[in-house]
């Protein structure tokens, strides 16, 4: 693109709404060349106040009000007026049109770069990567909130804020077993969530009364008792305790489903961390110094822009006061800048790892990494020799039950493979949490509801457990008991609640 | 296409409600370290608001997460010495891995306390919840002899000072309205008539009936010129009326005893003792004077500084306190007008024939007038004379008096509070 007359934007690091519009012009135009699809964007300039406000809300325009944000608010705020932490830059949503946040302390450098990392950068993402794609609706998300709001004051006028408290603090203590990892949701619109709500609620109660007819359908049908329900364990824990619970209400549910709705909105963006801010560095960095070749902005603006840029990629040594495990800014825009620089201008090493990669335009191999991929695969996919060795990558083998540590592989020929799977598995969201499912309810006798911790690595659960059988055992009204299990099926440790004494012990050493 | 949308003039505090809801959560946790900070912190800092610590562990939320244990492979960046198949001891406190879940512990000033800061009015919430002002509402039933201007919607009737242009201007323009409504009806209809006729072909017939037309117009707007624009009739006036509210005004008469036997140790828990009243009362009433008086076998008003530093010596003689304490009410507080609470704090020391005085003053000169009288008796050693007299009193006026002991500092807020318990407490 050669513009005619090559003008500055600005020369002062204040901004104002004109210089605003006329950087997101800008921008906007050079994404396009670049081929960047985004939903339309809402930028909405807000003080540190509201950013704040935002900040505690799980970052949402707006949400059902609960002590824990308000929690949440407090720690931040204290934080912030200390000095301790300062504020993030930008708060982005995926929604349609995508809503962006900057503060108004920011200088018009900071604007910019936020304008070109979220408005361009994570908006391309929420409407390009397949997850956002296939388990988000970005165009109702914000009518879900409202609805959920809404719903939620309702509830505490009629029960009280104390109950409805109650029911929400069990839901996000199994907030992350509330989504569906393999089937796709329907997606939520809010309108018809009303309608549903009563027709549900009818059908709910016919449901609930077969699965808790007490009345013996068949005498001396003995079977029945040895399968188990559900015949499947059920890795949606919050869903099957919406529809199965016997005791709850039907208000109660549909607090379950609030809450599992969101929890299925989240949960994308939890699994494409590394990627998502990745992709919005690289683009922020490659927009940003497009403008910079243009000459629409001038060497002070880029010395700011790289400033800021630079602390935001920066990694800090293992060994370092400030580590606290891999920086996915850094991992995220090196892999996309070196998926760039494999495609361009590929080494031998490159052609032998990414035959299929090397020399291939640039721009529709890394559009298709995006759209394509989480950070699991995406890593498992991607991460290049030459990272692993400019990274320093090595592996730790730890295994508890023996008092030296391993150092399994580092940055060399035999190590690459193995640095590459081991980090790709810890973005693996099934190893990151307890893989724990509904395993079986008592149906015909006292109702208890069992469930499984299936052991990965012989990992044991932490100390927290127990009292999220206490929320679990809250929800479904009946004794709850949990097991761990090792891949050969000993069971080696009970949690109970209500608990009774003589099940708590280890039963397996 | 993007939209740039200034939403700093939006509303702030949207996590009041929130945050709110945490504070009501913790109101146990709060309320302790509000009392453990009256306790350990200078009277004067109760003026600010506070700081709160709850360990982390009571507010954490649980989840279902790994626990140490188990085979863990993990990667990290920034290898220098390390080589494949190196071994090393495991690092005592984790080494930069895990998953970085901090060990809970219930005592002391660490990471584990969640630490936030409430404002003075919060502090003040609950440090003085529960508690409540004896005899408030009777004051406010009788008594009331100050009144308030509150506006009460417009009256036809008033002085040309309350005259309400906006407001008359509309009543007139309705009564012009209402009083031309048929004849404009006509003009429209004549005017409609001349515009059709305006158009038709110009005959004989069409010229004299415009002309007529045009006449009856003329009249008929003439008639409506003449309605006036304005008449007394549309006046309106604000009307102002006068409401009786409760005195909002409060005196707090300090008492004390100076002499030789007080020691400044004493008079730090006396002076405690009145500002944590005075903060109550600031609560309750816009105004709030203080009298302070401050007597040994002579009594004397004084002001603060002189009342709480300066020392005297000699023998203690308390009716005349008492007796200096009414005259000041009765030429300075009227109790029509004032809500008036004296604080009287001794080491119980009393001249012997004295007590009985003191008893017949109360009875009859003082706690007919105020509103509460509390006493407090700032000894470790055993109750003196003057305790017993008081006794006897506090049996007859049990609403309006209340007598306490502190021995140590620590007492002073739990005998505050004992003393503007709610009554039914008191009295269970």
């Amino acid at each position: 693109m050669s513009t005619s007359s090559p003008k500055l934007l600005s020369v002062s690091s204040e901004w104002n709404f004109e210089l605003l519009e006329a950087f997101d012009r800008e921008l906007g135009r050079i994404a396009k060349d670049f081929g960047l699809d985004t939903y339309p964007n809402q930028i909405e300039i807000i003080t540190s106040e509201q950013m704040m406000d935002a900040y505690s809300s799980i970052g949402m325009p707006l949400n059902y009000n609960h002590w824990s944000f308000g929690k949440q608010f407090v720690e931040t705020e204290q934080n912030y007026c200390r000095g301790r932490m300062g504020l993030a830059y930008e708060i982005v949503i995926n929604s349609d049109p995508c809503i962006a946040y900057l503060m108004e302390e920011n200088t018009l450098c900071m604007q910019a770069l936020v304008i070109a990392h979220a408005c361009y950068g994570h908006n391309s993402f929420f409407k390009g990567n397949y997850l956002f794609r296939t388990w988000t609706d970005a165009s109702a998300i914000i009518d879900y909130l409202l609805f959920a709001k809404n719903y939620i004051r309702e509830c505490e006028e009629r029960h009280g804020v104390e109950e409805v408290e109650a029911i929400l603090d069990s839901c996000h203590a199994l907030m992350n077993y509330g989504v569906n990892r393999y089937k796709r949701p329907r997606p939520l619109t809010a309108a018809e969530e009303r309608e549903r709500q009563r027709s549900r609620e009818a059908y709910m109660q016919q449901h609930l009364n077969e699965l808790w007819n007490t009345i013996p359908k068949k005498e001396g049908h003995a079977d029945a008792q040895q399968t188990r329900y559900p015949v499947e364990p059920e890795e949606n824990i919050l869903y099957f305790i919406e529809k199965n619970a016997p005791l709850l209400e039907s208000w109660q549910r549909e607090l379950i489903r609030i809450v599992r709705k969101l929890a299925q909105y989240f949960y994308p963006q939890k699994q494409t961390q590394v990627m998502n801010e990745g992709w919005a560095c690289f683009w922020h960095h490659t927009l940003l110094h497009q403008l910079y070749d243009e000459g629409r902005v001038d060497d002070g603006f880029m010395m700011e822009f790289l400033h800021s840029h630079s602390s935001v990629v920066y990694q800090p040594p293992f060994d370092h006061p400030h580590f606290s495990g891999i920086n996915p800014y850094t991992l995220g825009y090196h892999m996309m800048q070196d998926i760039r620089r494999i495609c361009e201008n590929p080494t031998d090493e490159d052609r032998e790892w990414f035959p299929q990669l090397a020399g291939s335009d640039w721009q529709a191999s890394l559009d298709y990494a995006m759209r394509n991929f989480k950070d699991e695969s995406f890593i498992q996919q991607y991460l290049s020799p030459k990272l692993i060795r400019d990274l320093k990558l090595f592996n730790i083998h730890d295994d508890a039950s023996l008092p030296i540590l391993k150092v399994k592989a580092i940055h060399n020929e035999t190590g690459y493979q193995r640095i590459r799977e081991t980090l790709a598995g810890q973005y693996n969201l099934g190893n990151r949490e307890p893989n724990i499912q509904v395993y079986n309810v008592n149906v015909r006798g006292d109702r208890s509801l069992t469930l499984r911790h299936y052991m990965h690595n012989k990992q044991p659960l932490g100390s927290s457990s127990k009292e999220v059988l206490k929320h679990l055992h809250r929800l479904w009204g009946f004794d709850v008991r949990l097991e761990s299990i090792l891949p050969d099926g000993t069971v080696t440790k009970r949690y109970e609640c209500p608990p009774s004494a003589e099940l708590l012990e280890v039963i397996c050493p | 296409m993007s939209y740039i949308i200034d939403r700093r003039l939006n509303a702030k505090k949207k996590s009041t409600v929130n945050r709110q809801r945490f504070l009501r959560r913790y109101k146990q946790h709060i309320k302790e370290a509000v009392d453990q900070a009256i306790n350990d912190r200078s009277i004067t800092d109760l003026e600010r608001g506070g700081k709160v610590s709850i360990p982390r562990k009571d507010i954490s939320e649980p989840i279902f997460h790994h626990g140490p244990g188990g085979i863990t492979d993990r990667v990290y960046p920034g290898n220098r010495e390390f080589s494949e198949g190196d071994e090393f001891k495991r690092p005592e406190k984790g080494g930069g891995g895990g998953s970085g879940q901090g060990k809970a512990s219930n005592q002391g000033e660490g990471e584990d306390e969640f630490t936030f800061n409430i404002s003075q009015d919060e502090f003040l919430d609950f440090m003085f919840e529960d508690l409540e002002l004896p005899n408030l509402i009777r004051k406010e039933l009788k008594d009331a002899t100050s009144f308030e201007t509150r506006r009460a919607g417009f009256s036809s009737h008033g002085s040309p000072d309350k005259l309400h242009i906006v407001r008359s201007l509309k009543a007139a323009y309705a009564r012009r309205i209402a009083l031309s409504g048929n004849r404009r009806d006509d003009i429209r209809a004549l005017r409609k008539e001349i515009w059709a006729l305006e158009k038709e072909a110009v005959t004989d017939d069409t010229t004299e009936r415009l002309q007529a037309l045009r006449a009856s117009l003329l009249e008929l707007e003439k008639s409506v010129k003449k309605l006036p624009f304005i008449d007394d009739f549309d006046l309106r006036y604000q009307n102002l009326v006068r409401i009786p509210i409760p005195s909002s005004k409060a005196v707090m008469i300090c008492v004390m005893d100076v002499s030789g036997s007080m020691t400044q140790s004493i008079k730090d828990m006396a002076k405690r003792f009145f500002i944590l009243l005075y903060l109550f009362l600031q609560r309750n009433y816009k105004q709030i004077e203080l009298v302070f008086v401050r007597h040994h076998t002579l009594a004397k008003e004084v002001d603060e500084q002189e009342f709480f530093y300066s020392r005297e010596t000699g023998g203690t003689i308390v009716s005349g306190a008492l007796s200096l304490t009414a005259d000041i009410i009765k030429s300075r507080y009227s109790p029509s007008e004032w809500n008036i609470y004296v604080a009287q704090a001794s080491d119980g020391d009393n001249w012997d024939g004295d007590s009985s005085l003191c008893g017949d003053l109360l009875r009859e000169k003082l706690l007919p007038l105020v509103q509460y009288f509390a006493y407090v008796e700032i000894t470790t050693g055993p109750h003196q004379n003057l305790w017993y007299e008081y006794e006897g009193i506090k049996d007859q006026f049990s609403e309006q008096f209340a007598m306490q002991q502190i021995t140590q500092p620590g007492d002073i807020y739990p005998v505050f509070r004992k003393l503007f318990e709610k009554r039914t407490e008191v009295n269970s």
